[in-house]
Formats: structure tokens, C-alpha cells, sequence
């Protein structure tokens, strides 16, 4: 029997997030050891799993599977495809990020680190997931400790009302979901007789067109509303403001992600007929995003708010990727999905930074960090750049061939998309410009420290992927390739 | 040998990139050693230009030196570089005026190491930009070019530079949208961005494979031209797009402003030749009376607003925009009528404006920048009468005025000449009112020499802590190959217009 790596991926931090509430609560230090150990353990394996995936065999690799409940047809069954590997590597970057900059909690760090752990087991589970029963488990895993951590640990005037929009907002999400997977299930089984809950399966279940123009509206809706599709979008920069640091960055950094991927492998992998039925309105939807995201994003003082905008344009660009359908355009929100994580995970990093130091997040009240705090002025600017799509980083890499898929389809929502580019550039600059290098206020002089070691390593770390990404494309795209041809293949093209 | 001569164009880009990792572990107190490093490392670029300049074989058609590498195969786009005649020069002059800005760049005190960094990425973007044979390599390093530039106007620079670099960013970028996006459907088009294919695919194209079909190609064509054109526009700048520049100009470090003068601007001049005219033939022709049109706007109002500023440096910044129009002027010309001989007598004008006005444009940036260091002004009305207080400083100003003005035996004359040559019997009313405006050029730079030499002398800068001192050494330095060159060229421009010469006989 081969290690089954992806299972070890998904328990690990679960499992180490029920041992660390074994420690006593004022053992702050081997709470926090512990976490680091198991987050870097993690993020080897996700390394391990990246580099070991063969790109030229393409298809689901590293597979286990178990029946679990074989009269209800519900399996467990894992595996990673060109789609998914990368996204296992940005949850264990995320995760290993997220546990040093988390370092400085004092307040119940060994109930913090329980938490996210459990819903960093969620999200792995999500992503190596081929049984639709144990997606949403998982699902729901990843979801759920989200409510707390944001209305324990995050921010005091906000987090209550934050924390209940977000959570119900994802809960009606996924039952809407839910009813199109539990509508796939019996008809799948009134066709064929099968009770099957597995996805290989359920991907030759060839639904008749009518069933999947009705459904896919439910299941792709559903879970794109954690992908903040617009209009749908609205908990998402509350849930951001109000959460802790760490969390934000899994929610920006990994959870939006694990939105739109569902929606994908779930949504278009299993209805793809219903898929090409709705790409144009779902290109719409996502079009608006872009532009309407960069517009509010544009407008906003407060910096986290401004991410939070900015998360809900650059996934509208992973939205518009899906909605192409082609090649080029799948294969960037591929990329783009990993891009935006490990960047929008880097600005809220630093954005926790400077709030730790300055106590406030808005624009109008800080400025001059940039002599104080040079690591993460050097990072927000690298983040900013991706941002902005620059090329020689990753967002050029990933965005580029979404908008080469949308010209194939309509070039009126390219032309119109490229605009928040220029918009993205103006806001990211006046927020460089404002925070880092304008004379510092003077309440806040003397107040401001540097970073340290741990958060220097977390924004290196990040920074170097952008960068490489965006340097050679080749250590990424061919194999997020692999995994769009397999989805080709499900929509009968190609 | 072989390894330099295989890999000649390659080490030329990135040895820039290589000296700043260099600067980087160097300790950021060590000012002079951190100076030292990026001029010697700068002139590594410069010596394998010359080896490049040299090994060059003119006679030779299309590009020399290839080199093509793997770099984004998912949307097959390889990392293809290469030059002719066209980019040589251009290659020569952004290698030799590096150097020097860095050198004029030795009294920054505040943050040398990111400043000489930041100096030497800029100056990767815009070799990357003159080299690449690949659509996309060309946008990357396009766009790559802004980011260096943003920082040293935005840091360096002086009062209101945080209004001049974002305008600056937010222009060139917005500017640039349509290359984007018509970059995008030429590679969805074709599936490839390469630049030798795409040569001979665009132009002949009759229908649009892989785009929706009720896309017209003859429309698609039209507005993909101008989409190229405004980006390029932007960079030249062309009047209407021109007004980042001043600001951009005035906000800017000393060197900031020799490069974004000497070189920032020719990439746009570059853009029309390598893309636009090979890329569109017939859409150029139907608009190069616009483009004429555009070109005498800027001449005739870059001289206007360049004699009606009262900052010296303003004022250089706007006989920026006078000049710039001469090169466009020869391209539309050329565009009219292309594979004449007056075309090809208009396109030599134009690319040996591009180099020329390099010089003397970093030459008058830099000379300013002299005088305001030392006076902490740059307004006209207070200088006055200088010229027997810093008569060295006074015969450099004037002889790089006279290069600027266009004076017969200085290098401005030389590809002013041409260009209006060129373009009389194609263009011919645009090239007289265009004529005329040479005669408001003369009236600016008289002006400026004027201003801050002639006249009674403001006794403010005579005596006492204002005493104003005299052009130093390094200061010097910098600017006596500016002036060997302009000299030369004016003399004896046949080394480099027949490189020149032949590239365009080739190309067009």
C-alpha cells in the first residue's frame, strides 16, 4: 500500500489542532511550537504533492479510496488533479503563513489555532475531494469555524453582525447546492440504479439537458457565493474587515478559492451541458464583478475594506476564466486562483501588521511606515504589482489568458473587464503612496515598530512565489493545463 | 568569446538586473562603494553594446543575434530577442546614457542603494523593449519600465511629485490598455506572438480565426491600429496625449529626467517603427495625414508652451514635446508613402531625431539639474546675467542649446534636416507650418540661454552663501560624451546613419 499522502495532508492539521487543546491554556509557547510544527508539515507534504504530480500522466493522481457508507453509495474517496494540486500548495503556504503571523495572539491562542486548524483540515478536504458527500462535509467543516473565530477574535465593533452575515450567507449557499447534488444523486440513481455519491461517476452520469440547464443555476450559485460572485458578494468584505488577521487571510487567501472551485468541479465538471447553457450570464455577473469591484474598492478609507473589494474584482476574473468555457480562459483561473490567494493573503499579512502597531486600518490616518517597517512596505508593493496585473508577477500570468479566453467569446467584456486594471493601478498606488511614504502622523510617531523575524519569513516566502510564477510560467501552467483539458474533455469539446 | 558573442543580447539585458542583486547585499551606509558599483556595473552593459555596435554586420537583412528561449508555451510565447539596425541604435544609446545618468545621479544622499537599483531595472525594462522579437516580451518589458520610473519620480523627486507620478503611472498604464487588449486578440488570433510571424500573418489577415464572427476584420483593424497608436502616443508624447510629461519631467530627479527624456520617450518612436508601421501598412497610410496632423500639433504648440514657461525645466520638457513631433512627422511621412525614397529619407530623419534628441535632451536635463542644485530654484526670472560668474557652465549650456535649436554642424540639425526632407513631398503643408515652428524652437532656447545667462546679472547668486560655483568635475564628466557625440554626429554622421540607413531599407 502506497503512504496515502492526501489523507495525511487533510487529518494533519485537524488532528494536531485536537491535540494542541490538550495543552493547558497558559502553555502559550508549545501551543504555538506545536502549531508551526504541524502547519510546516503540512505545507512539506502539499510541496511534496505539488512536485511529485505527474503533468504528462495528467488525470487524478495520489487517489485513496474507501467505502464508507456503501448503501448510501457514500465514499471516501481523494485525489488532485492539475486543477486542484496547486490549491493544495496555496493552503498549505496560506496555513504556514497564517500560524507565524498569528504568533502574537494572546488571546486563547490554543482554542485560535484548534480552530483554524479545523478549518484548514476542511479546506484540504475540499480540495482533494472526489466524493460529492465528502465535499460538503468538508464544506461545512470549513465554514463553520469561520463563525467563531470571527466572533471571538476579530474585530470588536463589527465582528457579531459580521460573523452572522457571513455564516448564514454560506450556509444558504450550500443548501441551495446541496439540493442540486442531492437532485444529481437520485437521478442518477433513477437511471441507472446506481446510488452513487462518487464523482468519477457522476461525471458519466450523462443528465439529460433540461435536468442540467435547471440545476446548474442552484449548484454553481450556491457555492459561488464563497467564491463572492457578485451579487452575491456582500458578506464577503464584512467577514474580511471583522476577522482576525490570520483568518482573513484564509478567507480571502483560500476559502473564496474553495467557492469557486466547487463551483467548478461540482457546478460545470457535472453539468457541463447546463454550464454552456448559462456562460453568458454567468460572464455577465462576472464582468460587473471586475469593474464594480475595483469601483468600490477605489472608494474606500478603510485598508481591509480595500482588499476586501479588490478580493471580490480579482474573483470576479477567476468567475470570468470559468464562464469562457475555453481553454485559455479556464487555464488563467486556474492560475489566477493560486495568484490572488498567496497575494491577497500577503496584503491582509501586512495590513494586520501595520493595525497591530497603528491600531487603525484607515488610509486617511496612517503614512510613513515605510522607514519603520521596510520588510513589509517591500511586500505590499510586490503584492501590489500582482495586483495590478503587472507583468514579470503572477497576476499578469493568470490574467493574461482569462482575457484572451473572453475576446474568444465576446471581446465587449474584455474591453470593458481591462478597465479595472487602470482603476486597480490608481487605488494600489494611492494606498502605497499614503500608507508607506507620506510623513507619518504625528500620534502615531514613536508607537511603530518593525516587524519581526516570523512575519519577515511569512511575507518572503509569498513574495518569492509570486515572483517565480511570474517569471516562469512553466512551473505552474502546464499543469493547471492538464486539468482544464480534463474539463474540456466533460464539455464535449476538444 | 563564444559564450558572449552566443549570448550577447542576454547578458546586455540582464547584467543591469545583475548589478542591482549585487548592490543589494552591499551594507546601505557604504554610499561610495554602493555609487562605485552601479557605474562600473553599468558600463559592462555599455562595453557589450560596443562589442554589439561593432560585430554587427549592417549589410546583413533582418535580425541578427537571436536568441529564443521557453517562457510561456501555455499561450505559446517564447522569450525571443533580437536586433537590427533600428534597435542597435537604440540599444547603444540607452546603454551609453545609463552610465551617465548614474554618474550625474552622485550627489543623492537619501537611500543611494535603492535608488541605483531601481536606476538599473529601469534600465532592463527598456533594453527588454528595444530587444524582444515577441509580442508579449515586448509588453512585459513595456510595462515592467513604469514601475522603476514611478518610485524615483515618486521618491526622489521634487514638491509635487506625488501628483506627477501618479499622473505618470495612471497615463502611461491607461494608455497602454489598448496594447493590452489588442495584444491579447492578435495571440488569440494567430496563437502566436511572435513578431517575425505576426509580420507576415496581420497584415494579410482576411478573416479572424477564433473570435466571434460578427467581428469585422477591416474594423478590428482599425480600431487595433489606433488602440497601438494611443499607447504609443502616450509614450512620445504626441500632443494631445502629452500633458503627464511636463509634470512627470519637472517632478523628477535630475537623472530621472535625462532618462525619461533621453530614452523613456523613444520607446514610444520605437513602438511606431518596430510595430506599427510593419503591423498595420494600410492603416497607417489611411492615417498618416491624423498622424501628421497630431505631429504638427505638437511641434507648433510644444515650441508655444516651451517659450510661455517660466521653470527652466519646465521649459526643456516642453522642447521635448517640439522635438518628439519631428520624429513622428518622419513616420507619418513615411507611412504616406511608404518604399519611396523620400520615406526612406524621412525614416532615417526620424530614427536619428530619436538618437539625437536622446543626447541633447539628457544633455539639458542635466544641465539644469547643475544649476538647481545649486541655486535651489529653477525659476527664470531669477537667474539673469550668470554667464560671467560660471563662464564654463555658460559655454556648455549654449552648446547644448545650439545642438537642441538645430544648428548646422551639431547633431540637430542633421536629422531635423532629413526629416523635413523627407516629408516635403509627401506631407508638404504639414512639413511648412511644421518648418515654421522650427523658428519658435529658436525662440525658446534663446530665451531660456537668455534668461539664466545674458541680461543684468541678479546679484543675489554674486556674493556671500549664494555664491554660485562653477560646473564641477564629475559634472563635467557627464556631459563631454554628450557633447563629443552631438559634435560628432553633426560633423559626421555617416557611422550611424548608415546602420540606420540600411535597417530601414530592409525593413520598409
Amino acid at each position: 500500500m502506497t503512504f496515502p499522502i492526501l489523507s495525511v495532508i487533510v487529518f494533519t492539521p485537524i488532528v494536531a489542532g485536537a491535540f494542541i487543546l490538550l495543552f493547558p491554556a497558559e502553555r502559550k509557547t508549545e501551543v504555538r511550537v506545536t502549531a508551526l510544527a504541524a502547519a510546516t508539515f503540512a505545507l512539506l507534504l502539499s510541496i511534496w504533492v505539488y512536485f511529485s504530480y505527474d503533468s504528462s500522466a495528467a488525470g487524478y493522481q495520489f487517489q485513496e479510496s474507501y467505502s464508507w457508507l456503501p448503501a448510501l453509495g457514500i465514499g471516501y474517496h481523494v485525489g488532485v488533479d492539475g486543477m486542484s494540486t496547486p490549491l493544495v500548495l496555496l493552503t498549505g503556504v496560506v496555513m504556514f503563513t497564517g500560524v507565524l503571523i498569528s504568533w502574537g495572539i494572546e488571546d486563547r491562542p490554543r482554542e485560535f489555532f484548534a480552530f483554524l486548524f479545523i478549518l484548514a483540515s476542511g479546506v484540504f478536504g475540499v480540495f482533494v475531494a472526489l466524493d460529492l458527500f465528502q465535499l460538503f462535509f468538508f464544506y461545512e467543516i470549513a465554514v463553520f469555524p469561520m463563525y467563531l473565530l470571527i466572533a471571538i477574535w476579530g474585530w470588536i465593533k463589527t465582528r457579531e453582525y459580521a460573523a452572522m452575515k457571513l455564516t448564514l450567507y454560506l450556509f444558504i449557499g450550500s443548501v441551495v447546492s446541496l439540493v442540486g447534488a442531492l437532485a444529481m444523486y437520485w437521478t442518477m440513481y433513477q437511471n441507472t440504479g446506481i446510488l452513487t455519491f462518487d464523482m468519477l461517476q457522476l461525471e458519466q452520469a450523462n443528465f439529460s439537458e433540461q435536468f442540467q440547464i435547471l440545476w446548474f443555476p442552484f449548484v454553481f450559485l450556491g457555492f459561488a457565493v464563497l467564491g463572492g460572485i457578485w451579487p452575491f458578494h456582500n458578506w464577503s468584505p464584512d467577514g474580511h474587515v471583522a476577522a482576525p488577521t490570520a483568518v482573513s487571510m484564509f478567507h480571502a487567501g483560500v476559502l473564496m478559492k474553495l467557492g469557486a472551485f466547487a463551483a467548478l468541479r461540482v457546478g460545470i465538471m457535472l453539468l457541463p451541458l447546463g454550464a454552456q447553457h448559462w456562460s453568458g450570464w454567468l460572464m455577465a455577473l462576472a464582468g460587473i464583478a471586475v469593474v464594480y469591484g475595483a469601483f468600490i474598492a477605489f472608494m474606500q478609507d478603510d485598508m481591509k475594506y480595500m482588499i476586501g473589494f479588490s478580493s471580490v474584482s480579482h474573483m470576479g476574473l477567476v468567475m470570468l476564466g470559468l464562464s469562457t468555457l475555453n481553454t485559455n480562459g479556464l487555464t488563467g483561473a486556474g492560475v489566477q486562483m493560486f495568484s490572488h490567494g498567496v497575494m491577497t493573503a500577503l496584503f491582509f499579512a501586512v495590513t494586520g501588521m501595520i493595525y497591530d502597531r497603528a491600531h487603525t486600518r484607515q488610509i486617511s490616518e496612517l503614512g510613513g511606515m515605510a522607514k519603520i517597517m521596510p520588510f513589509a512596505m517591500v511586500g505590499f508593493i510586490i503584492g501590489g504589482l500582482v495586483s495590478m496585473g503587472m507583468p514579470g508577477f503572477s497576476g499578469f500570468v493568470a490574467e493574461f489568458p482569462i482575457f484572451m479566453g473572453v475576446w474568444e467569446i465576446n471581446p465587449w467584456v474584455a474591453i470593458i473587464a481591462s478597465i479595472s486594471i487602470v482603476i486597480t493601478a490608481a487605488y494600489i498606488m494611492r494606498n502605497i503612496r499614503d500608507v508607506f511614504f507620506r510623513p507619518m502622523p504625528e500620534n502615531l510617531e514613536g508607537h511603530i515598530t518593525d516587524v519581526n523575524i516570523l512575519d519577515k519569513v511569512a511575507i518572503v516566502t509569498v513574495c518569492l512565489l509570486m515572483v517565480v510564477i511570474g517569471l516562469a510560467p512553466s512551473i505552474m501552467v502546464p499543469m493547471v493545463q492538464t486539468g482544464v483539458e480534463n474539463i474540456l474533455r466533460l464539455l464535449g469539446g476538444v | 568569446m563564444d559564450f558572449i558573442n552566443n549570448y550577447l543580447l542576454s547578458l546586455i539585458l540582464f547584467l543591469p538586473t545583475l548589478v542591482a542583486l549585487v548592490i543589494f547585499f552591499l551594507p546601505k551606509d557604504e554610499m561610495k562603494l554602493i555609487r562605485w558599483t552601479a557605474l562600473v556595473g553599468s558600463l559592462f552593459p555599455f562595453a557589450l553594446s560596443l562589442v554589439l555596435w561593432f560585430s554587427f554586420n549592417s549589410n546583413v537583412e533582418g535580425f541578427q543575434f537571436e536568441e529564443k528561449y521557453i517562457w510561456y508555451e501555455a499561450i505559446n510565447s517564447t522569450f525571443h530577442l533580437g536586433v537590427d539596425g533600428l534597435s542597435l541604435t537604440m540599444v547603444l544609446l540607452t546603454t551609453f546614457l545609463t552610465p551617465l545618468a548614474i554618474l550625474a545621479s552622485f550627489g543623492i544622499t537619501d537611500r543611494v542603494k535603492a535608488y541605483m537599483m531601481l536606476f538599473l531595472f529601469l534600465e532592463m525594462g527598456m533594453l527588454g523593449v528595444f530587444m524582444s522579437l515577441d509580442l508579449l516580451i515586448f509588453f512585459v518589458f513595456w510595462e515592467i519600465g513604469l514601475v522603476p520610473m514611478y518610485f524615483l519620480i515618486n521618491q526622489w523627486g521634487s514638491a509635487n511629485r506625488d501628483y506627477a507620478s501618479l499622473k505618470f503611472m495612471i497615463y502611461t498604464m491607461g494608455g497602454s490598455l489598448g496594447l493590452l487588449l489588442a495584444v491579447q486578440m492578435l495571440g488569440v488570433v494567430f496563437g502566436t506572438y511572435d513578431l517575425l510571424s505576426l509580420y507576415e500573418l496581420w497584415p494579410n489577415a482576411t478573416s479572424l480565426a477564433n473570435l466571434p464572427a460578427w467581428l469585422n476584420v477591416t474594423t478590428v483593424k482599425t480600431v487595433a491600429f489606433w488602440a497601438f497608436t494611443i499607447a504609443f502616443a502616450v509614450k512620445v508624447p504626441l500632443w494631445p496625449f502629452h500633458t503627464w510629461l511636463p509634470d512627470a519631467h519637472t517632478e523628477a530627479p535630475t537623472a530621472g529626467s535625462m532618462i525619461l527624456a533621453g530614452v523613456l520617450l523613444k520607446l514610444g518612436a520605437y513602438g511606431f517603427l518596430r510595430l506599427i508601421l510593419p503591423l498595420y501598412p494600410e492603416q497607417a497610410q489611411t492615417f498618416a495625414g491624423a498622424l501628421a496632423f497630431l505631429a504638427t500639433a505638437a511641434i507648433v504648440f510644444g515650441a508655444f508652451a516651451a517659450y510661455g514657461q517660466t521653470d527652466f525645466k519646465r521649459l526643456v520638457a516642453y522642447s521635448s514635446v517640439n522635438h518628439m513631433g519631428f520624429v513622428v512627422l518622419g513616420i507619418a511621412a513615411a507611412a504616406a508613402a511608404s518604399g519611396t525614397v523620400h520615406a526612406t529619407i524621412a525614416l532615417n530623419g526620424a530614427i536619428l531625431q530619436m538618437f539625437n534628441h536622446g543626447l541633447s535632451a539628457a544633455g539639458m536635463f542635466f544641465l539644469v539639474g547643475v544649476i538647481y542644485e545649486r541655486t535651489h530654484t529653477r525659476d527664470l526670472s531669477k537667474f539673469g546675467g550668470l554667464f560671467p560668474l560660471v563662464p564654463v557652465y555658460g559655454g556648455i549650456l549654449i552648446f547644448t542649446s545650439m545642438a537642441s535649436l538645430g544648428l548646422p554642424g551639431l547633431n540637430g540639425f542633421i536629422s531635423e534636416f532629413l526629416v523635413v526632407r523627407g516629408a516635403w513631398p509627401i506631407l508638404t503643408t504639414y512639413t511648412a507650418i511644421s518648418m515654421l515652428g522650427l523658428l519658435f524652437t529658436g525662440a525658446y532656447i534663446l530665451k531660456g540661454v537668455k534668461n539664466v545667462l545674458h541680461g543684468p546679472m541678479n546679484e543675489h547668486w554674486a556674493h556671500g552663501e549664494h555664491k554660485l560655483t562653477e560646473i564641477n568635475f564629475r559634472e563635467i564628466v557627464v556631459m563631454a560624451p554628450l557633447m563629443v557625440l552631438i559634435l560628432w554626429i553633426g560633423v559626421w554622421p555617416a557611422w550611424i546613419l548608415d546602420v540606420i540607413n540600411k535597417a530601414v531599407v530592409y525593413l520598409f
